[in-house]
């Protein structure tokens, strides 16, 4: 293990934050607040973190894996539903996307032999793909509101025709679901050549060879494209219904 | 002669604000209904409920002797069709729009019939792959109507179809709604601001400040 990372370096590195909080209070950008709020928070939620995964990893009980699994799906739909604020029942849809995108992801990397079903990977993975799916739905709800919102004539027409609420709305929900897994595949296209990604990083990071390394990252470029896609289809086919209400009139 | 719509009282209220108030009238099947009034007088609201397009807040309209709320709202659009003051084209092609009808109704297009439509209020058959974009506002709005008419409607509402329109779009439109009105037994209830549109309309009513009238 070549990570020299310890207490004193931390501390030391903690005055990077002065930087920040020098600009901000030369331009008078008025986050001081919000940057000293922020690093406690990110300092005292990584101790935490830590702690509790070390537990997880040691005791390293099957159920306990699986409940701070059903942890990370909940925060991050609950995150994707501020995104969605205005769309009835976003909560409850977010949750239901992301834990499929999660679910399915998860069992094709297990099954495959990709990850082993111990803590110290399941977790990890299924944090890195609930966040990409989070940030994915959270992107297909915004531009399903925009779009209904400037499409309104439009769909206003097609219910006029006789259309049925999939008819009225299906060039908006497919573009949602565009919207939602752009960042995904625009990332796979410049993977290693703009950015060397987190999993890669961090194991390069740790000493291992980077041929090795790539092979995870590989595997992380599949397994995002299926939640993205997963959490965003879904999603988006449960919300659109939202938009409308019993008299199938656009709300 | 058979009624094919009625509106018994019925009132459409926004917040504190009554936009239709205490609206009776009794539509017969085949009438020819011109509806007129000042801007913001509620006549197109008066559509939009009967199109159910937005639900009353009270009364009761019944069409074909049922209330409107037994229908399925997309089965009961297909026969009560509203047509749009300036209507907004769907796809990049004509006949993407004239494909749409077809698509909800999962059947294949059928060339020949939609053919004939444009034929019929002097559109060329080529226009089907014509961009949307290089539609004159006269094409535009005739390719809009043919949308709602491609399956017949019992009841085609249309507000303000001929607005902004030349004489001669405008008398290729009238000829047209009067083929569908006396050879195809379509209702039509249109709305109009054109003295001409309101001179030669066979019943005319008019809708003021959300009541609705009948001129002697």
């Amino acid at each position: 293990m070549n990570l020299a990372v310890n207490n004193t370096s931390l501390f030391l590195a903690a005055f990077l934050v002065l930087v920040a909080l020098a600009i901000s209070l030369w331009q008078q950008l008025g986050l001081d607040r919000d940057i000293v709020i922020g690093v406690v928070r990110a300092v005292i939620q990584l101790f935490v973190v830590g702690y509790v995964l070390k537990y997880i990893f040691r005791v390293n009980h099957f159920w306990l894996t699986l409940a701070m699994i059903m942890f990370i799906v909940f925060n991050a739909a609950w995150n994707a539903k501020k995104r969605g604020a205005g769309i009835d029942h976003a909560l409850p849809i977010s949750f239901v996307a992301i834990f499929v995108s999660t679910g399915v992801t998860l069992s094709v990397l297990v099954l495959s032999g990709a990850i082993k079903f111990i803590p110290s990977q399941m977790i990890p993975i299924s944090g890195m793909i609930a966040s990409n799916a989070m940030v994915a739905i959270g992107l297909a709800y915004r531009s399903l509101k925009t779009q209904f919102h400037d499409q309104r004539q439009g769909v206003l027409e097609r219910l006029a025709l006789g259309a049925g609420l999939m008819d009225a709305s299906i060039a908006i929900v497919r573009e949602a679901i565009r919207t939602g897994m752009a960042p995904t595949i625009d990332s796979a296209k410049t993977v290693g050549l703009v950015s060397l990604p987190g999993m890669m990083s961090g194991l390069i990071f740790a000493g291992v060879d980077p041929v090795r390394a790539i092979k995870y990252q590989i595997m992380v470029t599949f397994m995002l494209m299926s939640a993205t896609s997963l959490g965003a289809i879904i999603a988006c086919y449960l919300a659109y219904r939202n938009f409308y209400n019993a008299q199938k009139q656009l709300k | 002669m058979t009624t094919l719509m009625r509106l018994h009282h019925v009132n459409y209220q926004v917040g504190d604000k009554l936009i239709l108030n205490d609206i009776n009238l009794t539509v017969p099947a085949q009438a020819q209904l011109t509806v007129t009034g000042p801007s913001g007088g509620g006549k197109s609201t008066l559509l939009r409920v009967m199109a159910g397009m937005i639900s009353k807040t009270s009364g009761d309209l019944q069409f074909e002797g049922q209330p409107i709320e037994s229908y399925e709202p997309t089965a009961y659009r297909r026969q009560v069709s509203y047509c749009f003051q300036q209507p907004t084209l769907f796809g990049q092609t004509v006949a993407d729009n004239l494909a749409f009808p077809y698509q909800i109704r999962k059947l294949p297009m059928d060339q020949r019939h939609v053919e004939a439509a444009l034929e019929y209020v002097g559109l060329s058959a080529n226009l089907l792959t014509e961009a949307i974009d290089d539609l004159s506002g006269g094409e535009r709005q005739r390719v809009a109507l043919i949308r709602n008419i491609l399956f017949l409607p019992k009841i085609l509402l249309l507000d303000e179809v001929t607005a902004g329109l030349d004489a001669d779009n405008k008398a290729i439109i009238h000829r047209w709604l009067t083929h569908l009105n006396r050879d195809r037994q379509v209702t039509t209830i249109m709305i109009t601001h054109d003295a001409e549109e309101i001179q030669a309309a066979q019943q005319l009513v008019r809708v003021t400040d959300g009541q609705l009238e009948v001129p002697a």
